[in-house]
């Protein structure tokens, strides 16, 4: 998703780094009434634990993997200006000390992994926990959904920009199916990791997630944050059935895709090689090569799309619950 | 004696949770006296510490540092005057350098220029650290940062520098230059440590903290050998350490 | 290049990789020579050759959606070695390649002769917020601390037989994600803790920064003022 220099042509990245700079002025702004206080070095703190988590890779087929963007997450825990603030501060450093993204791009990729995953992730998470009924179910189904959503939504960014001012005239249809369509299956993953985030720190302290403050449920006890994760199984069980009801018929399953990446992808790169190096900057992966499958099975990646969803919806909910079962012990 | 250094009198203090930390706490510490401060965990000692320059507020009681009473109008000078290191030095040292590290506090009591490198470098040689100047704190052992984490407090004036657990997860050389970095400094001392041959070696007196309140104060050595107050409050010298033995003092 | 102050070369970055962008995609000739502006800056600054390859990895998934804009552009094609491909696609997979690249290649040069804390000095000189420079010093100050307990948890557990292979097993590690967030947070509370207890009352001190002199200003803008000439030129010689 680091989009480099040339990228986009010269009036797509000016005219996207002034609305980024417009948008990262003002959640500076509103996050300043923190800053004076204790926020800055917190700030900074959460941007080196966004920048670890994004050390975690997950597979998302076709032979690539995707990482975790965490600008849903980042909201969700410390509120939405803080967490674009704390983001957009990894996005500059990536692209001052890594090169990963451009310089001149910098615009563009503050506003795509910053500005539109926090909004993003910020209203649909809002949105849902005041709709649905208040409880740990509601927070962590309205998590994984947000992070899902900031992920597709900000490769739809993406797709827009470049069909604004990017170099080479790929058909708009064919580049937003592909990309929106593979960030879904990246999103699974956000999702994912973002909601047993989520539950893992509503376990134990949950009056520090800011998203959840005003909802009256810091008080409740921890067995209903367990109580929540069943819930969470439930309604993920209920929208895999529903995506079966609904969208399988249209699905065109290309089995074999599916199974050779379920065999061939482990689910998170092994973690040996980073435990060993003294720097995070020094072993700065390659992750996130989202693109690669755009040419290779656009027809099947529907079908593949749709099964993968369902499976994973599944597989969320047993992630959970095992999850709670072992930290209940 | 003058006016103490650090005076501290009927000292109480609760937790927003209702734990109550400190039960009346009196301890006064004089102008260049090094004193340890011994006693087991969840006795009271951090939470003390933290009003020594006011990052916490006292329910009740008082606290001097050279006569100025530690009080909303003086915080800045307060704590210009305490120099308190903290237990881990990664929290203590938070800038990208060593330098910018040091400068930090006296930069924020209005030190520019010159005058303000004049200082680092002054605070850095003082606990031999001057050739870090440059690095990040990341790049230095941890009996290193450890140093420089004085240095950054060294680099106010304080009236009486403060520490916290200065000796835990150094290795024994570290720890050794330590000592001599803390000797050889004319600046009054306290020591919050479990390292007790640490406290004999470099603090003539001792107070034993329990429970919200200081129980005991006395001769480091005497402090020491008392057994039964030993006991009592769950300190124990390392095995077969005599206090009154030859250990260098 | 070493030694040049970091406001000077964060700013020389900045020009070069504008008039990378700039440049027409005809102008194959301005895109070289602006590749061997940066090849040799590479050589003075005495750049490990595999360094600097390892450094350029970063822009993998660039090309490879670069390289399949051929087979997917619209409009008039072109057959080459025997495959039928999109003119539009290649000449945006030219273009793409080679501006990111050389914006790659800048920026390596930057990161390589500049240590981190100087990169946000710098920023600090060229008037950046304050806001933004202090939160950035400090992700890079505890960056190491962060990923180094994950790295230690992740250590922990494989070491109890914990290999996460399927979706179904990463529960531990987003427990782990969790408590990380929880120590980072505390981690903040104690650091803000550290620089209230040295007189911190909300505003971010300077110490050490010094201005760049004339002479640094010109040298460290030379290589990004050709690159600006070669745009410039190229946009009049394709008109």
């Amino acid at each position: 998703m680091h989009i480099p220099d040339g990228f986009l042509n010269g009036a797509t990245s000016a005219g996207t780094a002034v609305v980024a700079a417009g948008g990262l002025g003002y959640s500076i702004k509103r996050a300043g009434a923190y800053l004076q206080d204790n926020r800055i070095a917190l700030t900074g703190l959460i941007a080196a634990f966004i920048f670890a988590l994004q050390m975690i890779n997950f597979p998302v087929g076709a032979g690539t993997s995707g990482h975790l963007l965490g600008g849903a997450l980042a909201v969700i825990l410390v509120g939405p200006w803080l967490g674009i603030t704390a983001v957009s501060v990894v996005v500059i450093v990536q692209a001052l000390l890594l090169a990963d993204g451009g310089v001149s791009a910098l615009g563009v990729n503050i506003l795509n992994m910053a500005l539109v995953t926090g909004f993003v992730g910020w209203a649909v998470f809002r949105i849902m926990v005041r709709l649905l009924p208040r409880s740990w179910t509601t927070v962590l189904v309205s998590t994984f959904t947000a992070a899902l959503a900031s992920v597709v939504v900000s490769s739809i960014a993406f797709v827009i920009e470049y069909a604004l001012g990017g170099r080479g005239n790929v058909e708009f249809g064919t580049v937003l199916a592909a990309m929106a369509g593979f960030h879904f299956l990246i999103g699974i993953g956000e999702g994912l990791i973002s909601a047993a985030t989520v539950g893992a720190v509503a376990a134990t302290r949950p009056e520090l997630i800011a998203g959840v403050q005003d909802l009256d449920l810091v008080d409740k006890e921890k067995k209903k944050i367990r109580a929540g994760a069943w819930g969470f199984a439930a309604a993920g069980l209920t929208v895999a059935a529903l995506l079966v009801l609904v969208v399988a018929p249209l699905a065109s399953v290309e089995p074999d895709g599916l199974e050779r990446v379920a065999i061939d992808e482990g689910f998170i790169d092994s973690a040996e090689d980073h435990a060993l190096n003294d720097s995070p900057l020094a072993d700065y992966g390659v992750s996130g090569i989202e693109d690669e499958a755009t040419g290779t099975r656009l027809s099947g990646l529907i079908g593949v799309l749709v099964t993968f969803g369902v499976g994973a919806a599944i597989v969320a909910a047993f992630v959970v619950m095992r999850k709670r079962s072992t930290t209940s012990l | 004696m003058s006016e103490p250094s650090l005076e501290v009198a009927g000292l109480f203090f609760s937790y927003p949770d209702g734990h109550q930390a400190l039960r009346g706490v009196d301890l006064h510490v004089h102008h260049g006296e090094r004193v340890a401060l011994l006693g087991p965990n969840g006795a009271g000692k951090t939470t003390l510490l933290l009003h020594l320059n006011g990052i916490l507020r006292p329910d009740g009681g008082t606290v001097r540092v050279a006569g100025l009473d530690v009080s909303d109008e003086a915080a800045m000078e307060v704590r210009r005057r305490v120099g308190l290191v903290f237990q881990d030095p990664d929290d203590q040292l938070f800038m990208p350098t060593v330098g910018q590290d040091v400068a930090f506090g006296p930069a924020n009591f209005g030190l520019v220029g010159a005058e303000l490198e004049a200082r680092v470098a002054a605070a850095l040689g003082a606990v031999s650290m001057l050739d870090a100047i440059d690095r990040a704190p990341h790049h230095l052992s941890y009996g290193e940062r450890r140093r420089v984490a004085i240095a950054t407090v060294l680099a106010m004036m304080p009236e009486i520098l403060v520490l916290d657990e200065p000796t835990s997860n150094l290795d024994p050389a570290s720890r050794r230059e330590l000592i001599d970095v803390l000797r050889a400094l004319p600046i009054t001392q306290l020591v919050v440590t479990h390292d007790l041959p640490f406290a004999l070696e470099l603090c003539p007196r001792a107070l034993v903290m329990d429970e919200g309140s200081i129980v005991a104060g006395d001769d480091t050595v005497d402090v020491l050998s008392d057994e039964i107050l030993m006991k009592a409050h769950r300190l124990e010298l390392p095995y077969r350490f005599d206090p009154r033995g030859g250990t260098g003092r | 290049m070493h030694r040049l102050p970091p406001q000077v070369k964060v700013v020389a970055l900045l020009v070069f990789v504008i008039a990378v962008v700039l440049m027409p995609r005809e102008a194959f000739w301005a895109h070289a020579l602006a590749g061997c502006l940066i090849a040799g800056v590479m050589i003075l600054a005495e750049l490990p050759a595999g360094f600097v390859a390892r450094r350029m990895l970063v822009e993998v998934p660039i090309l490879i959606f670069a390289l399949l804009l051929p087979f997917f552009g619209q409009g008039p094609t072109t057959r080459v070695l025997g495959l039928t491909l999109s003119v539009e696609g290649l000449w945006g997979a030219w273009t793409i390649i080679a501006k990111a690249t050389l914006g790659v290649g800048a920026s390596v040069v930057v990161s390589a002769t500049t240590t981190i804390p100087d990169i946000i000095r710098g920023l600090d000189r060229i008037r950046v917020p304050r806001v933004i420079t202090a939160i950035a010093g400090f992700m890079v100050r505890y960056l190491d601390i962060v990923a180094g307990e994950f790295a230690r948890r992740r250590v922990a557990m494989a070491s109890r037989g914990y290999e996460p292979r399927w979706l179904w097993q990463g529960g531990p590690l987003a427990q782990s994600a969790g408590s990380l967030f929880i120590r980072s947070y505390e981690r903040g509370e104690r650091v803000h803790q550290a620089m209230v207890a040295r007189g911190f009352t909300g505003r971010m001190p300077t110490y050490g920064d010094r201005p760049a002199s004339l002479r640094q200003w010109v040298l460290g803008l030379s290589v990004s003022a050709v690159a600006v000439v070669l745009a410039v030129l190229s946009v009049t010689v394709i008109r």
